[in-house]
C-alpha cells in the first residue's frame, strides 16, 4: 500500500500550515492554516487506519472534522471579536500578553 | 437404703457428667435471665409504665420457677443418675472400675465407690464447659457445674432476689434513681448466679468482683449523701484486701493444684484428693484464700465494711448484705474445700486458722451489736456474727452444717432486714433508741415476723436457726461430757465453746433489739404531715402504720421459710431411726447436697448427733434471751411505768457503776479501735510519711523536672527562631522569591504579546520533543 505517499503529503501539509500560522500576520489565514495543519492530522490517522485495515481511524477522522468545526468556531469569534473592537485583524499588533 | 458415705469414699475417677437432664444442662439459662433484665432496665426502663421493675420481677420470677425445676431435677438426677443411662462409652468405664484413669473429666464415668456401694447412687456433678480461648496450651473455659450446692444456691438467690425486688417496689417507689436500683438488682442477681455456677476457679473470681461492684454501687444508691459514698468507697477498699489474697491464692492454685494447666474446679479438687499437689503450696492458697473470705464474707479483722454498707437501702442489705452476696466467701470455700481439708489439715485437729477466724468473729461481732442504736447495725453485726459461725464450720471440717446454716441464715436474716425496713419505712429512721419503741402496737404484723425472724437466728427449736447451729455445734466435735464426738472430722473444743457463747450473746443482742424496736413506748416523732412522696401509700396519719401488701407478703414468705426450712435436715434419730441410719425424711439436705463419695470432695466425717448437747445449747440460748428480757423487759419496762419517761436503759447500770464493765462498753462502741487503725494508724500512719516524700519528691524532682524541661524549651525555642527560623527557613524562602523575580526579568523578554512566537515556541518544542522521540528509537 501506498503509506509512505500520503505520510509525505500530509507532512507537507503540516508544514504549509505552520508556516501559515507562524508567518501570516492576517488572522483569518492563520485559521486557515490550523485547518491545514488538521487535515495533514486527518490524512495520516485515515492514512494509517486504511494500512491497518482497521476503521478506527477514520472514525478518529471523522471526531476531528467534529472538533475542527468547533474550534474554526470560537476561533471566527475571537477574530470577528477582535475586529469589532480595534477595526483590524493583523497579529502583530494585538500585543497586549507582552510582559 | 441411703447412701451414707462414710470416710474412705473418694472417688479416684471424675464424678462427672455432661449429659443430663435438660434443666441441668441448661442452668446458665438462670444467670442468663436477670443479666438480659440489666440490659433491658439500663436502655428502656425509664420509659415503661413501671420504670422498668418489671423487667427484673419478670426475669427473676422466670429464673426462680426455673431454680426449682432444676432443683426438682437435681434430686432425681442425684437418685436416679445411673451410669448405663447415657451412652456406651460410660457403661464401658464403668466395668473397668476403680483403675481407668480418665483424662477428659467431662466424660461421663462411674465411680470406684458406687461400685462398692452396691445400691444407691454416686453424686455426679453435671458439668458443661466450651472453651473461651486458648493461650500457650492453656485452656480458658466458660462453664457451668451443677451440683446439690450450686443447685441449692440458686434457690435462694433467686427466690430472695424475687422477694426483694417486689418489696423495694415499695420501699424504694418514689426514689430519683428507682430504675438504677433496679437495673443493679438485675445485674447483682445476675452476678451473684453467675458466680455460684462457675465451674472453674477464673470465672469465679470474675463472679466475686462482679457481686463486689453491684455491692458498691447499691451501698451508695444515695451517694449524695457523704456517709453513704464513704460507706461504698470502703465496703470497696476493704474488699480489695481481701481481693488479693483471693488472687494470690487462686494463682496459687492453678500453679499448684491445676499444674499450670487447668482452672477447673473439679480437676483442680481431684488433683488435691489424690495427692501430690505440694503440702505449702496448699498451705499458702488456703491461708490466702481465707483472707479473701475474711474481706468477702466479713470476717474478723476484714469485717469493718459490713455494718457500714447499711448505707445502702434496706432490700439492698437483706439481699446483699444477709442473704447471699457476703456468703460467697463462705460458698469459695465450700466449693474449694479440698484445699482448705489438706491445706490446713482439718481431720484430726482441734485448731486452725479459718476455724478461730470464725470463732472469733462470731463472739467479736455478736458483742458489739449489743452495743448499736441502728436497728440494722444490729442486723449487720449479726450477720457478721453468723458468717462466722459458717466460716468456723467449714474449719471444723462440718461442710453440710455450715452450708446448712447458710442456706437457713440466708431466709431468717432476709427476714429481719425486710423486717427492719418495714419499721424504718414508718418511722423514716433506723435509730431504735431515738425513733422507735412501742412499734408493735403500731406494725402487728411486721412484729410477728421479726419475732419469728429473730427466734430462728436465736436458734430456738423447731425453728430453722436451731437445726442448723445444732448441726454446726455437734461437728465441731469438741464437746466430750455431753455423749462424745462421735465421728467428727476434729476435736474443736474451743470453737464448740465460741459456739456456745455465740449462741447465748445471739439470743440476748436480738431481745433487746426486739424490745427497743416493738415494745415500751413510742419515742419518735408523731409526724402531723408525711412531706415525702410516699404519701400515696399511706395516707396522712399522726402514726407510724403498718406497711403496705408488697412490704408484707414477702416478710409473710420469708416467715415460714424461717420457721420450715430447718426441716429438710433432721439429724438421723429425730423422731425415728437410730442415731446412725436416717429415715427416709432425716438428712434430706445431705443426702442432695454434699457431694459424698464424689471425686472432688473429700472423706468428711458426720458426728452423731446428740441430745443432750441440743438441750443444753439450746438452754444457753434462753438463757442469754432471759437475761437480756429480765434487763429490758422486766426492769426497764418497770422503771419506765414509774418514772413515766421513755427508757431505752437502766440509768444506773453496770456501766456507769463498774469501771471495769464501761471499759469495755467503751471498747465495743469504738468497734475494737478497728477502724481507728485502719482509718488512723494504718491509713494515716502510711499517709504522712508517704504524702511528705510525696511533696518532697513533688518538689524536687517532678518540679525540678519540669522546670528544667520548660527551660530547656524556651532556650531550644530561641536558637530555632533564631538559627533555624530566621536563618535557615526564611533565608530558603527569601532566596527562592529572589531567584524566581531574578528569572522572571530574564524571561519577560521572549513575552512579547505577540501570539505568533508562542506559537513559534510551542512549534519549536515540539520539533525538538519529537526529535528526541524519534532519536530516543532510533537508539
Amino acid at each position: 500500500m501506498l503509506l509512505n505517499q500520503f505520510l509525505l503529503l500530509s507532512a507537507v501539509l503540516f508544514c504549509l500550515g505552520v508556516y501559515g500560522v507562524l508567518a501570516r500576520k492576517n488572522g483569518m489565514l492563520v485559521l486557515m492554516s490550523v485547518e491545514l495543519i488538521l487535515n495533514a492530522v486527518n490524512i495520516n490517522l485515515v492514512a494509517f487506519g486504511a494500512f491497518r485495515t482497521d476503521v478506527g481511524g477514520s472514525v478518529f477522522a471523522l471526531f476531528t472534522i467534529a472538533v475542527a468545526a468547533a474550534e474554526v468556531g470560537i476561533g471566527l469569534a475571537i477574530v470577528l471579536l477582535m475586529y469589532r473592537n480595534r477595526r483590524s485583524i493583523d497579529l502583530t499588533q494585538a500585543d497586549l500578553l507582552k510582559g | 437404703m441411703f447412701p451414707h458415705l462414710a470416710a474412705g469414699a473418694v472417688s479416684e475417677v471424675s464424678t462427672v457428667t455432661n449429659e443430663a437432664n435438660w434443666l441441668l444442662e441448661n442452668a446458665w439459662l438462670i444467670a442468663l435471665l436477670p443479666a438480659i433484665s440489666f440490659v433491658l432496665i439500663l436502655f428502656f426502663g425509664k420509659k415503661m409504665p413501671f420504670k422498668g421493675a418489671e423487667f427484673g420481677i419478670t426475669a427473676v420470677s422466670i429464673s426462680f420457677i426455673l431454680a426449682i425445676l432444676t432443683g426438682a431435677a437435681w434430686m432425681d438426677h442425684r437418685d436416679n443418675f445411673t451410669l448405663d443411662t447415657y451412652g456406651e462409652k460410660a457403661a464401658v468405664l464403668v466395668d473397668d472400675g476403680a483403675g481407668s484413669a480418665v483424662d477428659n473429666v467431662t466424660l461421663a464415668v462411674g465411680t470406684a465407690a458406687e461400685a462398692a456401694e452396691g445400691d444407691g447412687h454416686a453424686y455426679v456433678a453435671v458439668q458443661k464447659t466450651t472453651q473461651w480461648l486458648q493461650s500457650g496450651g492453656v485452656e480458658f473455659n466458660a462453664g457451668i457445674m451443677v451440683d446439690g450446692l450450686s443447685v441449692m444456691m440458686l434457690f435462694v438467690v433467686t427466690l430472695i432476689s424475687l422477694l426483694v425486688h417486689i418489696y423495694s417496689t415499695d420501699y424504694v417507689g418514689g426514689d430519683r434513681r428507682y430504675t438504677h436500683f433496679f437495673a443493679f438488682l438485675s445485674l447483682f442477681t445476675a452476678s451473684m448466679l453467675f458466680f455460684v455456677l462457675s465451674d472453674n476457679i477464673l470465672q469465679m473470681i470474675v463472679g466475686w468482683e462482679l457481686v463486689g461492684v453491684c455491692s458498691f454501687a447499691l451501698i451508695g444508691h444515695w451517694w449524695e449523701e457523704k456517709p453513704n459514698s464513704d460507706a461504698a468507697l470502703k465496703a470497696f477498699i476493704t474488699n480489695r484486701v481481701g481481693d488479693v489474697g483471693l488472687l494470690v491464692g487462686m494463682i496459687t492454685l492453678f500453679f499448684a493444684a491445676g499444674k499450670g494447666m487447668t482452672f477447673d474446679t473439679i480437676t483442680i479438687n481431684e488433683n488435691i484428693l489424690q495427692g501430690g499437689v505440694s503440702h505449702t503450696a496448699l498451705v499458702v492458697a488456703a491461708a490466702c484464700l481465707t483472707i479473701a473470705v475474711m474481706s468477702k464474707s466479713g470476717q474478723f479483722v476484714l469485717h469493718t465494711w459490713l455494718p457500714d454498707a447499711m448505707a445502702g437501702p434496706t432490700p439492698v442489705s437483706a439481699l446483699i448484705h444477709a442473704a447471699t452476696m457476703v456468703v460467697a466467701g463462705i460458698y469459695m470455700v465450700a466449693r474449694l474445700f479440698p484445699v482448705f481439708w489438706e491445706g490446713m489439715q482439718i481431720e484430726g485437729s482441734s485448731i486452725n486458722f479459718l476455724a478461730t477466724v470464725g470463732a472469733v468473729t462470731l463472739v467479736g461481732a455478736g458483742l458489739l451489736a449489743f452495743v448499736q442504736d441502728d436497728i440494722k447495725k444490729v442486723l449487720a453485726y449479726s450477720t457478721v456474727s453468723q458468717l462466722g459461725y459458717m466460716a468456723m464450720a467449714l474449719g471444723v471440717g462440718a461442710w453440710t452444717a455450715a452450708v446448712f446454716h447458710l442456706f437457713t441464715h440466708a431466709f431468717f436474716k432476709a427476714n429481719l432486714f425486710l423486717g427492719s425496713g418495714s419499721v424504718a419505712h414508718a418511722v423514716h429512721s433506723f435509730d431504735m433508741k431515738k425513733d422507735m419503741g412501742g412499734m408493735r402496737k403500731f406494725m402487728p404484723k411486721t412484729y410477728v415476723t421479726f419475732v419469728i425472724g429473730s427466734l430462728a437466728l436465736a436458734g430456738l427449736f423447731p425453728l430453722a436457726g436451731f437445726w442448723s447451729k445444732d448441726e454446726i455445734l455437734v461437728n465441731t466435735g469438741g464437746w466430750g461430757i455431753l455423749g462424745g464426738s462421735g465421728s467428727a472430722p476434729g476435736s474443736y473444743t474451743f470453737h464448740f465453746v465460741m459456739g456456745m457463747i455465740g449462741a447465748a450473746l445471739t439470743a440476748a443482742y436480738m431481745t433487746r433489739c426486739v424490745y427497743l424496736t416493738f415494745h415500751g413506748e413510742y419515742r419518735g416523732v408523731h409526724h402531723d404531715e408525711h412531706a415525702d412522696d410516699h404519701a400515696d401509700d399511706h395516707g396522712h396519719h399522726g402514726e407510724p402504720h403498718e406497711s403496705g401488701p408488697r412490704i408484707l407478703y414477702p416478710l409473710y414468705i420469708l416467715s415460714a421459710f424461717s420457721i420450715l426450712v430447718g426441716f429438710v435436715n433432721f439429724p438421723p434419730g429425730f423422731l425415728a431411726g437410730s442415731k446412725k441410719d436416717p429415715a427416709g425424711w432425716q438428712e434430706r439436705f445431705l443426702h442432695f447436697i454434699e457431694p459424698a463419695g464424689s471425686s472432688y470432695f473429700p472423706a468428711v466425717g458426720h458426728a452423731t448427733p446428740s441430745w443432750w448437747l441440743a438441750i443444753v445449747a439450746s438452754l444457753v440460748a434462753v438463757a442469754g434471751a432471759g437475761a437480756a428480757f429480765t434487763y429490758y423487759f422486766v426492769k426497764v419496762e418497770r422503771l419506765a411505768k414509774r418514772t413515766g419517761e421513755h427508757l431505752v436503759g437502766l440509768p444506773n447500770g453496770v456501766t456507769t457503776t463498774n469501771a471495769f464493765a464501761r471499759a469495755g462498753h467503751k471498747l465495743l462502741v469504738n468497734k475494737y479501735y478497728l477502724d481507728h487503725l485502719y482509718t488512723g494508724i494504718i491509713a494515716g500512719g502510711t499517709k504522712g510519711p508517704i504524702a511528705k516524700a510525696a511533696y518532697w519528691v513533688n518538689q524536687n524532682v517532678l518540679d525540678g523536672t519540669v522546670d528544667g524541661a520548660g527551660r530547656t524549651a524556651v532556650q531550644s525555642g530561641k536558637l530555632v527562631y533564631e538559627k533555624i527560623d530566621q536563618g535557615v527557613v526564611d533565608g530558603a524562602i527569601n532566596a527562592a522569591g529572589r531567584t524566581s523575580d531574578a528569572i522572571g526579568e530574564e524571561l519577560r523578554h521572549i513575552n512579547t504579546g505577540r501570539v505568533q512566537n508562542y506559537a513559534a515556541i510551542m512549534f519549536a518544542g515540539a520539533a525538538i520533543l519529537a526529535g528526541a522521540f524519534v532519536l530516543l528509537l532510533a537508539l
